[in-house]
């Protein structure tokens, strides 16, 4: 018996539950929770360290395992434990919440919110992760994946934006939806384990991976959908994705961050630790279907992005492009594939996290999330600018990025097994970098422009101590025009920026927030190997479950 | 087929292979993170790290010269880039003749275009940032010829891409700047699925993405797969050199500033293209359709680029146009095969040189003219520049292949191989390279002509009013500071020289080891020694045209509009532009539309649809329950004579 997986769980629980008493001092709740989720990623590390990576394909699949009986009349136990996959997981959302933490210390609530309660919530949201991607019993995994929409609820419906209300009961009854057919499935795939197991039914996964062989393909496709549309949901595919352009949307950054860098690969999580090992034909037999449906995101994502005109939106609509290629790899079944679908689970969280920060910052200083609103901002702040690109071109997987690393082995595993889909998901990175692209060059080049770019530097103008710069003298906005032309060196947005006021460049804690996500990108983009060591022989072991071998390694000859 | 070569492990002087490029990348980090400390000595270390790149080159050069032949092929394994279950990805350097020749053509022209860019930046406000982003380039480059398997190529391949997408926007305020420097990343990366596709089709079939064991290995590959991996190669080459269809970036590439244009937009990455058929031959040597293709999309490329050259006014695009066309040359060159892999070669490195030497030149007299680039404005400026028209004159014989000057001998090689092909390619192929540089002459000497001689135009003009200067300013044409004009007379040494002493020294013999024996042009439609008359008889025609339409005429400072449906065409880009727009662009910007539209109305407004309908069917539902005792009692009643009804139906059925 191992205790650390449970303290992993209950840990930040515990710093989600002190956060009430210090409602009163935000300052202090603000320390605590962050010292939490820092401790967090100490505790993620020595799990790191404690899992020993198995030779391929050896004895059992889960370590650290943690169990205590919990229902014995229905089978199922409070069973904790994790494969490298869940590792992997955990490690990225460990990593993830101290800095979007540190993004939110000065983020402007709602009225009548305090900071404790958001920052209790994210820490809630953290624990539901661990104990989503922990969890060894089917009906414990059930009760996570359900409890985990009720701390993300209240951060999009309580802190997010204007349609905050309308999002989050879209998002909630979107999953909810999804989770209760998946619930159906669960006693399904209980009875149908009564039927073989002279014990009596079980949720035990690793129990469950013994019958399977047993239960008939047309029961298991039953099962297999019932997982399959409620991982769907939260994975986006379309087309069951409308949710998630809403809730990224509205949901303030700080949880829109966790919400797509981290809960919505556990629907991906889902397909590869459930869909795959419990219903190997059902996967094999509808694999067609959801090839389609991985290629109409990627493509369709993509399009639709192209032409948002919020810049959160914007970023869902990239990530639904991204969750296609994901569940393009797992539904190739090659080795590649497979583990480049994980290490692009985790590297999707580390792009698109940065992506969505980087919206938050912009939108901290112009107070809108409209791209036309924005403009030259390059000429303003070129250290933002710079960071805007640097995600940017993480998402569009250029090679020395993390996610080239995973975008190519997915689509080089996929390719041997499915050439037409993989050609097809490889024309969506031209949209890629069309998108990237399209909205860097609206935002941060040319001429600074925009209203909300303009109203800061006028609101500056007015009040700032800038009185010396030439168009504040004459009271009125720069028009766009003037600030144009290479090296105008007289421009008042640069002289705004001398004076540290206006639209101003990243603040210390805003680069503190940026640095360790960057050093990942790039860390990742060229030694993926610790990550990938972890990982391959947890995708080995996925390949066996599915009772398939790899397509490749050459024509027979 | 050629014999592989042996390969062997690098060690000894060639073990620090892997400075080549990390000088350069520790040059870009720490211009890029340094900040404004940085900004008084920036431009010194980026142009330093290049220059102790070229020494380690020289170094590693010589190093390989001294070995046998047959030992000239050696690769350096710096640690594994990734590895998953037989597809292990090594981050590698192949060390050979052809990466050798490379490498220095990179670090030497790199490091003439970096002094040259200190004079040439020294007023910018974004020196430093031009700096880091040059170091980058050549970082990226270098890893693309360095690489010892395919993913290695996409590493640098698509960071080349990005350095030219950062430079190209370099004066990022400019809108056209930064719509051109997205248009060629997203052509590169239409390219760049060619080549992805290539790299997907030889691990399926071959298990492997190391050169080494894919050379020794495409023998098992069936022919349509070959010529499928030939094509998609193909694809990637093109959108990287600029050859037709996807031709149309590199003339707006123009945007960024004259030395990248000079260093990445002539000299090296757009001959990235080159490079990868030529580096890929053992694949290209089994697939004589794919090499048909390769030399048929060069021969139309020379042809595209020598016409649209001669209707532009913009020095920096005529000189863009002859790039694309005389890549053109080197792509029909290597779809030769065996007969011209090494002649490809040969011409992309005089090329390189008396290219390169131009752009500078033409950057020399745009800095002169207030950052001009409209022929038109200028006019005998020799007498103001005499360095910059000397060593521009020197590039401009050069290249119009004047007899032993580098394009001489380059140029003619690959139109003698051409016309050494048996029947119409013979004919085709030769004829309209001999064709093309009868153009190449006449638009060269229309704008050295316009630049340098004639009537002082620039005397009565001003040049466009900017924001500080509404009036604009007049023209004070001058020569430059010396850490330009150094470069331009080393790259006039290397116009005037370096085929005379590349083909002296023996390079196809160097060049054999990584591409095979080059081997000998015999028969085909046209006697051997004709060849370089025809040539250069075409050429003094060029000439003479353009003397008598340009030089003798009054040049009007604003372009005729009446003018000839050629003429028309050809300032339109052969409507390359049109066609895109038309094609992709518009239809595109609609599907967009239509699909957030439909998004929002006909996805989303489904669910929302069934969300409203749920919640209004359970409002009317609501308006059921009235609370009056009499209702219920009627609807009981109703109930239970359905219920009587129901079963004495069943009953009595």
């Amino acid at each position: 018996m191992n205790f650390l997986l449970p303290v992993l769980l209950v840990f930040p629980l515990v710093g989600a539950l002190v956060m009430y008493p210090l409602r009163g001092t935000p300052d202090v709740a603000k320390k605590v929770a962050i010292g939490t989720a820092l401790l967090q990623i100490v505790l993620a590390a020595v799990t790191w360290f404690a899992y020993s990576v198995p030779a391929a394909e050896a004895g059992t699949r889960f370590q650290l395992e943690f169990v205590l009986e919990w229902i014995p009349a229905f089978g199922t136990r409070f069973a904790l434990g994790i494969d490298g996959i869940a590792l992997v997981m955990i490690a990225l959302t460990a990593f993830l919440v101290p800095g979007l933490m540190l993004f939110s210390w000065e983020e402007r609530l709602p009225e009548g919110r305090t900071a404790s309660g958001y920052f209790a919530l994210l820490l809630a949201t953290e624990a539901t992760l661990m104990g989503v991607f922990t969890a060894t019993d089917v009906f414990l995994f059930y009760v996570f994946f359900e409890a985990m929409l009720i701390p993300m609820y209240f951060l999009i419906g309580r802190f997010g934006g204007p349609r905050r209300q309308y999002a989050a009961v879209k998002f909630f009854l979107y999953s909810l939806f999804g989770g209760l057919i998946m619930l159906a499935s669960l006693i399904g795939l209980y009875v149908a384990s009564a039927q073989y197991l002279p014990a009596g039914g079980t949720f035990d996964w690793a129990t469950l991976r013994t019958i399977v062989p047993l239960i008939p393909e047309s029961t298991q496709i039953w099962l297999f959908l019932g997982f399959f549309i409620a991982f769907a949901i939260k994975a986006p595919l379309v087309p069951l994705h409308t949710w998630l352009p809403d809730a990224g949307a509205e949901a303030p950054i700080g949880a829109g961050v966790l919400l797509v860098g981290v809960l919505d690969k556990v629907g991906t999580f889902g397909f590869l630790r459930y869909c795959l090992p419990l219903f190997p034909l059902a996967s094999q037999r509808l694999a067609p279907l959801v090839l389609v449906l991985s290629v109409i995101g990627i493509l369709y994502g993509a399009l639709l992005a192209v032409g948002q005109k919020d810049m959160s939106r914007f970023v869902a609509y990239t990530s639904i492009a991204h969750f296609g290629f994901i569940a393009l790899g797992i539904f190739a079944f090659s080795t590649q594939a497979f583990a480049g679908s994980v290490l692009y689970m985790v590297n999707h969280g580390l792009s698109t996290g940065m992506l969505f920060v980087m919206v938050g910052l912009l939108a901290a200083r112009g107070g809108s999330r409209m791209i036309n609103d924005y403009g030259g901002v390059a000429k303003l702040a070129p250290v933002l600018a710079g960071c805007f690109l640097l995600a940017g071109l993480s998402s569009l997987a250029l090679p020395g990025t993390n996610s080239f690393v995973s975008e190519f082995l997915v689509l080089v595993g996929s390719f041997p097994r499915e050439p037409v889909f993989t050609v097809l998901a490889t024309i969506g990175i031209i949209f890629a970098a069309l998108y990237v692209l399209w909205v860097y060059q609206q935002t941060m080049q040319g001429p600074v422009r925009g209203k909300a770019v303009l109203d800061a530097l006028g609101r500056s103008n007015r009040s700032g101590p800038d009185a010396s710069t030439p168009h504040s003298a004459r009271g009125g906005r720069p028009a766009p025009d003037q600030a144009g032309g290479p090296g105008a060196m007289i421009d008042p947005a640069i002289a705004a920026r001398r004076a540290g006021s206006g639209f101003p460049d990243l603040s210390v804690r805003e680069i503190t927030v940026l640095v360790p996500l960057i050093i990942a990108i790039l860390v990742l983009g060229f030694f993926p190997g610790p990550v990938l060591d972890v990982v391959n022989p947890s995708v080995a072991a996925t390949m066996t479950e599915v009772g398939l071998t790899d397509p490749v390694g050459g024509l027979p000859r | 087929m050629s014999e592989l070569p042996e390969v062997g492990a690098a060690t000894g002087t060639a073990s620090l292979a892997w400075l080549l490029f990390a000088l350069p990348a520790l040059g870009a980090a720490v211009l890029l993170l340094a900040g404004r400390r940085a900004n008084r000595w920036g431009h010194w270390l980026g142009v330093a790290t290049v220059a102790a790149a070229f020494v380690v080159g020289l170094l590693i050069f010589f190093d390989t010269l001294a070995l046998d032949p047959a030992q000239r092929t050696r690769e350096l394994s710096l640690f594994q880039w990734f590895s998953v279950g037989g597809l292990d990805v090594d981050f590698g350097l192949r060390l050979d003749p052809l990466s050798l020749t490379f490498v220095l053509l990179i670090t030497g022209v790199g490091t003439l275009i970096h002094l040259y860019s200190v004079g040439y930046m020294s007023h910018d406000p974004g020196r430093r940032r031009f700096f880091g982003q040059l170091n980058l380039f050549v970082t990226a480059m270098l890893l693309l010829v360095l690489g010892n398997n395919f993913v290695m190529l996409y590493l640098g391949w698509e960071g080349v891409g990005l350095a030219s997408y950062l430079l190209i926007g370099f004066y990022q305020d400019r809108p056209s700047a930064a719509t051109a420097a997205k248009k060629a990343f997203l052509m590169n990366r239409v390219g760049d699925v060619g080549l992805a596709i290539a790299i997907f089709l030889l691990w399926r079939d071959l298990g492997t993405l190391q050169y080494t064991e894919v050379f020794e290995r495409v023998g098992d590959l069936s022919g349509g797969v070959l010529l499928a991996i030939t094509l998609m190669l193909l694809l990637g080459a093109c959108g990287k050199s600029g050859q037709f269809p996807l031709q149309a970036w590199l003339p707006d590439a123009m945007e960024g500033p004259t030395p990248v244009s000079a260093l990445i937009h002539a000299a090296t990455m757009v001959t990235a293209g080159v490079y990868l058929i030529a580096r890929t031959h053992p694949i290209y040597d089994l697939s004589t359709a794919g090499r048909l293709v390769v030399a048929i999309i060069g021969t139309v490329t020379l042809l595209i680029g020598a016409i649209i050259g001669c209707a532009y006014d913009d020095i920096k695009k005529v000189l863009a146009y002859s790039t694309v066309s005389q890549i053109g040359y080197m792509f029909l060159a290597v779809g030769l095969g065996p007969a011209g892999y090494a002649l490809g070669i040969f011409h992309l490195l005089t090329h390189g040189f008396f290219k390169a030497g131009l752009f500078l030149g033409a950057g020399s007299v745009m800095h002169a003219m207030n950052d001009d680039v409209d022929m038109r404005r200028f006019g005998g400026l020799a007498r103001y520049m005499p360095i910059t028209f000397a060593t521009f004159g020197l590039g401009y014989l050069a290249l119009i292949g004047f007899p032993f000057l580098s394009g001489y001998f380059s140029k003619d090689a690959i139109i003698e191989a051409a016309f050494a092909q048996e029947g119409w390619q013979g004919w085709v192929f030769g004829g309209a390279a001999t064709l093309a540089a009868g153009l190449t002459a006449f638009y060269m000497t229309r704008l050295v002509l316009m630049t340098f001689f004639g009537e002082r135009r620039w005397e009565k003009l001003t040049s466009a009013p900017t924001p500080e200067n509404p009036a604009g300013h007049d023209y004070h044409p001058h020569e430059s500071p010396a850490t330009m004009t150094v470069p331009m007379i080393v790259l006039a040494f290397g116009s005037v020289g370096a085929g005379a002493v590349l083909s002296g020294i023996g390079l196809t013999e160097w060049l054999a080891p990584s591409l095979g024996e080059l081997t000998e042009v015999e028969g085909g439609v046209l006697p051997h020694a004709v060849i370089p008359w025809l040539v250069v008889a075409l050429s003094a025609l060029g000439v003479l045209i353009a003397w008598l339409t340009v030089g003798r005429h009054r040049v009007p400072v604003e372009k005729p509009a009446l003018v000839s449906l050629p003429v028309r065409a050809a300032r339109r880009d052969l409507y390359a532009n049109a066609i895109n727009e038309a094609l992709i662009a518009r239809p595109g910007t609609w599907l967009t539309r239509a699909l957030v539209y439909f998004d929002n109305r006909g996805v989303d407004g489904l669910v929302n649809g069934m969300a409203a309908g749920l919640g209004g069917s359970s409002g009317r539902m609501r308006r059921l329950q009235t609370g009056f005792v009499r209702s219920y009692a009627l609807s009981m009643l109703g109930g239970s004579v359905l219920v009587i009804g129901a079963l004495l139906a069943v009953v009595y059925a």
